[in-house]
């Protein structure tokens, strides 16, 4: 293989980690942060990504009408999807806060996960929204004249890239003020930061719908890279739970750890595709079953022996201390 | 005949000490009252003897064996009953029930047990299938005894058995651990109500800020004037 | 209707069965056991290894009992599965879970290695089976439907509901009359008391394990005998389980079974309105609003 194709290989690698790079910060500001339990990330994902879709391309007229079908279809630009899909999740999240952010964490995680569910569902079975389980195809992407598509990826990747940095930024930014310390006190102890007057409620909920606009603008991110989406693209596996071992893995409460678990893990993967590509013929249908096992198998250890990851918890969060 | 001794023990629940270097004695058939002001670590000291902290420093004594460190079920083994302060009965099952448990771990046959126990707490035979949680304060608080009772301990530790009882329960209450320590049983009571717990007791132990003040026999202590304004409400 | 009431009584009943497993678990561990589906799972498939595999390589014959869709074999692979999944739960938690505690895990923790755990489970049998239905039965014929008092319901669904009865019947018994049975009560009311008066709560929790893993397993080979096997079956379950056991108090078993049945004669009426697809979402809204309206149950001490 030329080395102009492997280059192609990393850039496409690069900028799906990168994309699951910016969910892993979201996850991060709901549950390394605030210790919020959101196994339903899938359901932000799917959400982001059918937003976008929805904003970006036009609404099928005449013939094409018939074969696709969705709810609107305002043919903005690329950054409007974005805004749309984290506005969107922004206001879902607050929608599903209301009611679950007062349970304990254990409810509020069973609460997510049948939230996803149910979104997967509707988008799967009302076709009249966006075309069920066909999906949505031909979505634009940023950009796109500015080179020979052959080479598109590497736009596609700087601009991954920067709204990767933008959102980290922002994150570290938000962190370091008085609300970021806010948000580890509920974190490590909710009782007695509830005394000292705070609205735990409040905090709790800036941080679910904070967390949910960027899972929305990673699904944004998603659905321009791949320019097609249907609903069996946001299961659990792919759209919760490989964040989680990501997360995980690079270090909750870090960052930085966000993104470095993003791309180790992403790299894992990849990796782990490519040795069971020297599995024998007949468990080569397996193969992602065996991937995704050994990957839960690596979580748990992870569990027992380094819950906190590659990188740990970051100590300072304070200018002050610093 | 000394039957239980604590040395030296420094223990807390974080890296933060609450008793510093506190010890008491028991012999056997003796009431053992420890008295002191709120946050002294009175309970904390019945939780170390009971295996349920486990001390930084010092040693428990069950007659000549070493207890130290025991995990709670091994302690109840040996003949040492714990009834906590709060949350001290099953209130999902019934008194007989209850009664039960505490006998969990006899392999004999215990009924002549439970006979007694209900001859002592007669209010309790009355209602044996009630659920503990419909009983009154007192009336828990009776189960609780009983329960620790099954086992036929040495030892028996309460942790403020008057706590949240009616004052004219309270009577009742302190009547019934003169009779239960008449049947031989030494007792180790950590109360709040001073003055009733030196009355009963052969020997009391003051005990403030995590450390041994002063302890004396029971009723040395009750004529002691600068105790008498310390703790015991002048 | 009443046919759908009659359904989701039997539908109920399986889901009964895990949620006082799970409630169980729940009361006495506090904490939410997400591999439970996967228990139900992982109860039919290896009913299915032992129906197909085991035992014909045995030389049991295979055969069916009057106008039921099994026979001897299912007889004896069914405590056997039961078995065997409450030693793999016991496994899980001596393995995995035990560890957590030790170290003094917080809830969501142990939370988040249970969500591993089911997925270990699930693709193991999905390295071994694949992902196709399966049924018990070779060939694809369903029994004769009966039609007592002009409701149809299969002669196998009338079983289950005996099966499921005799389960419940079996546990209450346990419960009630035996000494383990008094202290797993007692620990799940209690655990530091029971510690205290001297019980190996160690021990209560392997026999909470094994009981869970046992009925889950029982309710995932009665849902492969009525309607088919596939890998994710159990995790389909899984919000449903969780209703139920919500809804009837957590570690009430009385509460598990009425939760169990109402949430499944919900979810089956709920066809009526609307897209069987959306029944998971109806046991999740149902859920929901318990959450909202009252959360600690119906047996729940305000």
């Amino acid at each position: 293989m030329e080395i102009g194709g492997i280059i192609a290989y990393l850039v496409s690698l690069a900028i799906m980690a990168g994309i699951y790079a910016v969910f892993c910060l979201g996850l991060n500001i709901q549950w390394g942060y605030t210790g919020l339990f959101n196994i339903g990330i899938a359901g932000f994902f799917c959400i982001g990504a059918y937003a976008t879709a929805l904003i970006t391309t036009p609404k099928p007229t005449g013939m094409y009408a018939h074969y696709v079908q969705q709810i609107f279809g305002l043919n903005l630009p690329f950054i409007f999807g974005l805004l749309g899909a984290a506005i969107i999740c922004g206001v879902i999240a607050f929608l599903i806060g209301i009611p679950t952010l007062k349970l304990g964490e254990d409810y509020l995680a069973i609460a997510t996960l049948g939230i996803a569910e149910t979104f997967r569902l509707i988008f799967n079975n009302e076709h009249w929204l966006a075309n069920g389980p066909r999906g949505l195809m031909g979505l634009p992407q940023p950009l796109q004249g500015l080179v020979d598509p052959r080479h598109y990826n590497y736009i596609y990747l700087i601009v991954v890239v920067i709204i990767m940095v933008l959102i980290y930024l922002s994150i570290e930014r938000a962190i370091r003020s008085p609300w970021g310390r806010v948000l580890r006190a509920v974190r490590e102890d909710e009782v007695s930061a509830g005394m000292s007057g705070k609205d735990i409620f409040k905090f709790k909920m800036q941080s679910l719908v904070f967390g949910a606009m960027v899972m929305g603008i990673g699904g944004a991110l998603y659905a321009h890279y791949t320019k097609a989406i249907s609903p069996d693209v946001f299961t659990p596996l792919y759209g919760t739970f490989i964040i989680w071992v990501m997360l995980m893995a690079g270090g909750s409460g870090n960052n930085k750890g966000a993104i470095l678990g993003a791309y180790v893990m992403w790299g894992i993967w990849i990796g782990a595709k490519f040795m069971t590509d020297f599995l024998p013929y007949t468990l080569k249908a397996r193969a992602p079953y065996i991937r995704f096992l050994l990957v839960m198998i690596l979580l748990e250890i992870i569990l027992i022996y380094r819950p906190q990851g590659l990188l740990g918890e970051e100590k300072k969060v304070s200018k002050l201390i610093e | 005949m000394i039957i239980l001794k604590a040395e030296d023990i420094t223990v807390g629940y974080t890296e933060v000490d609450i008793l510093h270097d506190v010890g008491i004695r028991v012999k056997s058939g003796e009431i053992v009252s420890i008295i002191g002001p709120n946050g002294a670590g009175k309970s904390t000291l019945l939780k170390t003897i009971f295996g349920i902290l486990k001390p930084r420093n010092g040693s428990v004594t069950l007659k000549d064996e070493d207890i130290t460190g025991l995990k709670p079920d091994k302690i109840a083994k040996k003949g040492i009953s714990y009834v906590p302060q709060v949350e001290n009965v099953f209130p999902s099952m019934t008194i007989q029930e209850n009664l039960e448990m505490g006998a969990f771990i006899r392999n004999d046959d215990y009924s002549q047990r439970i006979d007694e126990v209900y001859d002592l707490f007669p209010i309790l035979s009355e209602r044996k299938k009630q659920k503990v949680g419909q009983l009154s304060g007192g009336q828990r608080q009776m189960v609780a005894m009983g329960r620790a009772l099954m086992l036929d301990p040495q030892v028996l530790l309460l942790d403020e058995p008057s706590a949240g009882l009616a004052p004219v329960l309270v009577f009742d209450i302190f009547e019934k651990i003169m009779e239960i320590n008449a049947t031989g049983v030494a007792m180790i009571i950590v109360e709040q109500n001073a003055r009733e717990a030196l009355k009963m007791a052969h020997h009391g132990y003051v005990l403030a800020m995590g450390r041994n003040v002063l302890d004396d026999k029971g009723e040395a202590l009750l004529a002691n004037e600068e105790v008498g304004r310390l703790y015991l409400g002048g | 209707m009443a046919e759908l009431i009659v359904y989701g009584i039997v539908l109920g009943s399986i889901i009964s069965l895990g949620a006082i497993g799970l409630s169980l678990v729940y009361g006495i561990l506090r904490f939410a056991n997400f591999a439970h589906g996967d228990f139900l799972t992982a109860g039919a498939y290896v009913a299915l290894f032992t129906v197909t595999g085991v035992l014909s390589w045995i030389g049991i014959p295979y055969n069916t009992f009057g106008s039921l869709s099994f026979g001897w074999r299912m007889v004896i692979a069914f405590p056997i599965s039961m078995v065997v999944v409450g030693c793999v739960a016991i496994a899980l938690d001596r393995i995995l879970y035990r560890k957590l505690r030790q170290k003094g895990s917080g809830a969501v923790m142990l939370a988040m290695s249970s969500l591993g755990a089911a997925f270990i489970i699930r693709m193991i049998i999905l390295i071994i089976w694949g992902a196709d239905s399966l049924f018990y039965r070779p060939g694809l014929m369903r029994p004769a439907l009966e039609v007592p008092l002009g409701i149809k319901i299969r002669p196998d669904q009338i079983l289950i509901l005996f099966v499921v009865l005799f389960l419940v019947v079996l546990l209450h018994l346990f419960l009630k009359k035996t000494k383990m049975g008094k202290a797993m009560r007692a620990t799940a009311d209690n655990m530091e008391l029971a510690l205290i008066s001297g019980i190996d709560t160690e021990r209560i929790i392997i026999w909470t394990w094994g009981i869970g893993g046992a009925l889950a397993a029982a309710g995932g080979i009665l849902y492969g005998i009525d309607v088919q096997l596939h890998p994710y079956m159990g995790w389909n379950f899984l919000i449903p389980l969780f209703a139920a056991t919500i809804l009837g108090t957590i570690g009430n078993i009385y509460g598990a079974l009425i939760g169990g049945l109402t949430i499944g004669i919900a979810q089956q009426v709920s066809t009526a309105f609307l897209l069987p697809t959306y029944k998971l979402a109806v046991a999740f809204i149902i859920m929901i609003l318990i959450l909202l309206i009252r959360p600690k149950g119906i047996f729940g001490k305000e």
